[in-house]
């Protein structure tokens, strides 16, 4: 896993700027989380890291190099918010993680790595042959983040991936995050809209508005201590917040 | 896949569209073999002759016999139809595809270019083709072929485009899978089925064009013989035995309809995917109803707006009805604020939408009880009115429930015009008014922009303000700020409290979040599988719950003071499917409290002397917490 810089990078669509000069750091190994509300930029900077989006300005780096966006090894991929667009219904789960998988493997050898990622995210390895149609969304999404770990990436980048999720399955994708981050040590980008999901995974959090980044540094600090007014905005409209104090007082 | 082949041989459409094709494919493939020699035997005693016993449909001018002819001609005239067919498929699918391998650039010419062709009257491009090609068969084919691409080209774009942004070709080409392997894999076999049935109905259309092209004698010539030729060769003696030119003219209409209907029964196949047959849907199961607690019938004395007693919503499937809703029971007193939270198919959003009248065909809705600011919904026929006036819905995407070919204002006055009989003026005053009412800023103007000039916010703050035209008793929100940002979530709610207070409208607020129901609400619903499982004050949600759903759904949410070390609460197991309920109460799979009982009886919905209801047996029994690892959601 491996350091990831954002170093002022600009986008535009059209006249519209939607990251100005945006430069932020992903660690070795840690999670950053990345927040603010749709338009803010967020999903951009993401779609920029992996090459979706041309960048007018500035550089993306990771460990120093110019992220490589050709060729069949891609050392940045990508897990997103919708399990159930970012699954080609007509292949099979094996099928689909099979795909994503670099190498040219023996049957046997791919078959076994296959098991081996199915496992990590703990799913039976029963289920390679199973259909996205015949899974649950929070089931989907444990195959979207194996298949974002078969390239061996040196980052992921998870954007949203719990927002389209019932609230019962939400909670068991970050407990998983937050093994794979642990047993893997891996670097990731955790965006998410949600101040309360992020303060969970994230080491670090940078908040986005308006396609500037108003506040980065230690989750902890950001979210007692907040600086910005935009931030302060947004831990006061938490929903809940009000029981969260209550039940604090008591 | 396959029982939507199979669907499209169970509508007389179907059947009569396979049929016939059979028919023609069968007769194009064997008539020249069987009877190509009678076809061709000249009778020089019989020229021109109408017809006889000898010859069914009369003679040419050479004397062959028409019927014959007729018949093997079909070969001709369908393979080539199939062929140009061909021709315009697979150069559509190069140009519609095209944008996707060629990237953004040269990507756009292609699409330009399409645009360009498109334009053109398919009809004029067949006869400059025709002509460019020259007059014969090979010249026909391609002159229809090529003047049917751009048509399909268009289609094929527009689907790969649509499936081009799906997040699965976005994963994949982050994968490093390259742009031909994506085609192949992902796009192609996700747009095949429209594309199939399009190619279906089309080789009909191209049938007909290529009988015109040889009517006209710019097609087949002579020797060859098509239907088209054979109508030309007829149309000098349609007067005096016009089955000669009507009989091929009979044949293309015939092969014409065997593939338009087809295509429309294998499209209609696989539309319908949703509804299955209707008949079972008249079923309704008048089977035992769970027990509805005595304690709710106690509460008829309150000032009810809403009362709801042993509400079902039936929906026909495959193995018989399914029952999204089994026997809700509620009241919502004046002025109160009630949520109602549960995970994804718990049946929330079809309770709110049955109370509103707004379930669709072939979903049936029945209660023993279903009252409405004191009118029976069930039994009164006209309630348009009262619900128009006295009952406020927001949905969840504001985006798609504005019509956004009209003005916001327009919308909204729209309202008192056919609820309140405002006239004109008064409507759009009132809307402007309501407008400011939902502290839209500068109402006036914002009242004559389009939806789209609106963010989501503003949309939703719109579709409160509408609800607000009339003056309502209760407000039914479903979901209303899932689509919105935290901030402007905090706002909508705040607006949705402000109204109540002003207006004292009950709100039903439907949502999967619990934290946004306990900002809002007084008293939370809880629903799992179709049921109410628990009623509870909202104060007690996070401390006093007894159903171990309701409390598991309150700790796997992270809050602001969640524990960071430890790993967060999981419900293990999934939603049950309604199409196959279990016996006994419906979350015992998931339960860590589930005994025997459990699978074998449903708890019924029992009142305590405060008012709370639970449906357990094992209500508020303590629960050692489950953790990720056990969990395998």
């Amino acid at each position: 896993m491996s350091e990831l810089v954002f170093d002022h990078v600009t986008v535009r669509y059209g006249t519209s700027t939607v990251l100005d000069e945006v430069s932020l750091t992903v660690p070795d190994g840690e999670v950053v989380g990345l927040v603010g509300e749709s338009g803010s930029g967020k999903s951009t900077l993401a779609k920029a890291a992996v090459g979706l989006t041309p960048v007018q300005g500035g550089r993306i780096l990771l460990d120093g190099e110019p992220i490589r966006q050709r060729g069949r090894r891609r050392p940045v991929s990508m897990v997103f918010q919708d399990p159930f667009s970012s699954l080609d219904p007509r292949m099979t789960i094996g099928e689909s993680i099979a795909e994503a998988i670099p190498e040219r493997l023996s049957r046997a050898d791919r078959r076994a790595e296959i098991v081996r990622l199915l496992e990590l995210v703990h799913l039976d390895a029963g289920r390679v042959t199973q259909l996205p149609g015949q899974l649950s969304g929070g089931q989907r999404q444990r195959v979207a983040l194996a298949r974002a770990l078969a390239g061996r990436p040196r980052l992921v980048i998870a954007d949203e991936i719990t927002s389209a999720l019932d609230v019962s399955v939400q909670g068991a994708v970050l407990n998983l995050v937050r093994e794979m981050q642990r047993e893997l040590g891996l670097s990731l980008l955790f965006i998410s809209h949600n101040l309360a999901v992020v303060r969970y995974v994230a080491s670090q959090v940078a908040v986005l508005e308006g396609g500037r980044i108003v506040e980065h540094g230690p989750t902890a600090d950001v979210l007692e201590r907040p600086q910005h007014a935009y931030t302060r905005q947004l831990l006061a409209a938490i929903p809940g917040s009000n029981h969260t104090q209550t039940k604090e007082n008591r | 896949m396959t029982n939507r082949w199979s669907r499209v041989l169970k509508t007389p459409v179907g059947i009569a569209g396979v049929g016939l094709l059979t028919l023609v494919l069968l007769l194009a493939v064997f008539a020249p073999i069987l009877w190509g020699d009678k076809a061709n035997a000249v009778d020089t005693d019989n020229l021109l002759a109408g017809p006889s016993a000898d010859h069914w449909l009369g003679t040419d001018n050479l004397g062959r016999d028409l019927f014959y002819r007729v018949l093997v001609a079909t070969r001709l005239s369908v393979s080539l139809a199939l062929l140009a067919t061909a021709l315009g498929t697979v150069v559509g699918v190069l140009l519609g595809t095209a944008p996707l391998l060629l990237g953004r650039r040269a990507g756009r010419l292609v699409t330009a270019l399409v645009n360009l062709l498109v334009a053109f009257p398919g009809l004029l491009l067949v006869l400059f083709f025709a002509v460019v090609f020259g007059v014969g068969a090979k010249g026909a084919v391609l002159a229809i072929g090529l003047a049917g691409a751009p048509a399909f080209a268009r289609l094929c774009q527009t689907l790969v485009a649509g499936v081009a942004e799906l997040e699965y070709v976005a994963a994949a080409r982050i994968a490093g899978v390259g742009r031909f392997r994506i085609l192949l894999r992902h796009v192609l076999p996700n747009v095949a089925e429209p594309l199939v049935v399009n190619v279906t109905i089309s080789a009909g259309g191209v049938l007909l064009s290529f009988a015109g092209l040889s009517f006209l004698g710019l097609g087949v010539q002579p020797p060859s013989y098509d239907w088209g030729r054979l109508m030309q060769d007829g149309l000098a003696g349609i007067y005096t035995h016009p089955l000669a030119a009507l009989a091929p003219g009979i044949m293309v209409i015939v092969a014409g309809l065997a593939f338009n209907l087809t295509g429309e029964a294998v499209a209609g196949a696989f539309g319908m995917s949703a509804v299955t047959r209707f008949g079972q849907a008249l079923q309704v199961d008048t089977g035992e109803t769970p027990a509805s607690d005595l304690r709710h019938d106690a509460d008829a004395d309150r000032d009810l707006v809403l009362d709801v007693r042993d509400l079902r919503v039936s929906f026909p499937g495959a193995a018989g009805p399914v029952h999204p809703v089994r026997g809700v029971s509620f009241g919502v007193a004046a002025g109160e604020a009630v949520g109602v939270v549960g995970e994804s198919g718990s049946g929330k959003s079809l309770t709110a939408l049955s109370i509103a009248r707004l379930v669709e065909e072939p979903g049936l809705v029945d209660a023993r009880h279903l009252t409405f600011c004191g009118t029976d919904l069930l039994a009164e026929s006209d309630t348009d009115q009262l619900l128009g006036t006295s009952l406020a819905v927001v949905f969840q995407d504001p985006m798609t429930s504005f019509n956004p070919a009209m003005r916001i204002g327009a919308q909204l006055a729209e309202v008192g015009r056919h609820h309140q009989g405002l006239d004109r003026k008064e409507a759009s005053d009132r809307a402007v008014d309501r407008l400011r009412a939902v502290r839209v800023r500068e109402p006036e103007r914002r009242a004559r922009q389009y939806p789209f000039e609106f963010s989501g916010g503003m949309r939703q703050r719109a579709m409160i303000g509408m609800g607000l035209m009339g003056s309502p008793r209760l407000i039914i929100a479903d979901e209303p700020t899932t689509a919105l940002d935290v901030t402007v979530q905090s706002q909508v709610l705040a607006l949705l409290q402000d109204v109540r207070r002003e207006e004292g409208a009950a709100l039903l607020l439907i949502s999967h979040d619990v934290s946004v129901v306990s900002d809002v609400c007084d008293r939370v619903l809880v629903m799992y599988a179709g049921r109410i499982v628990e009623d509870l004050p909202t104060a007690d949600l996070h401390t006093r719950a007894q159903h171990p759903y309701t409390r598991a759904l309150v700790a796997a949410v992270p809050d602001m003071a969640t524990a960071l070390d430890a790993p967060l609460a999981t419900i293990p197991g999934h939603p049950v499917d309604p199409a196959q309920m279990p016996v006994g109460c419906a979350y015992a799979a998931r339960c860590p409290l589930a005994t025997a009982v459990c699978r074998e009886q449903d708890p019924a919905l029992v009142a305590d002397t405060s008012g709370r209801r639970v449906a357990c047996w094992h209500a508020g029994e303590p629960i050692e917490m489950v953790t990720a690892e056990e969990a395998t959601a």
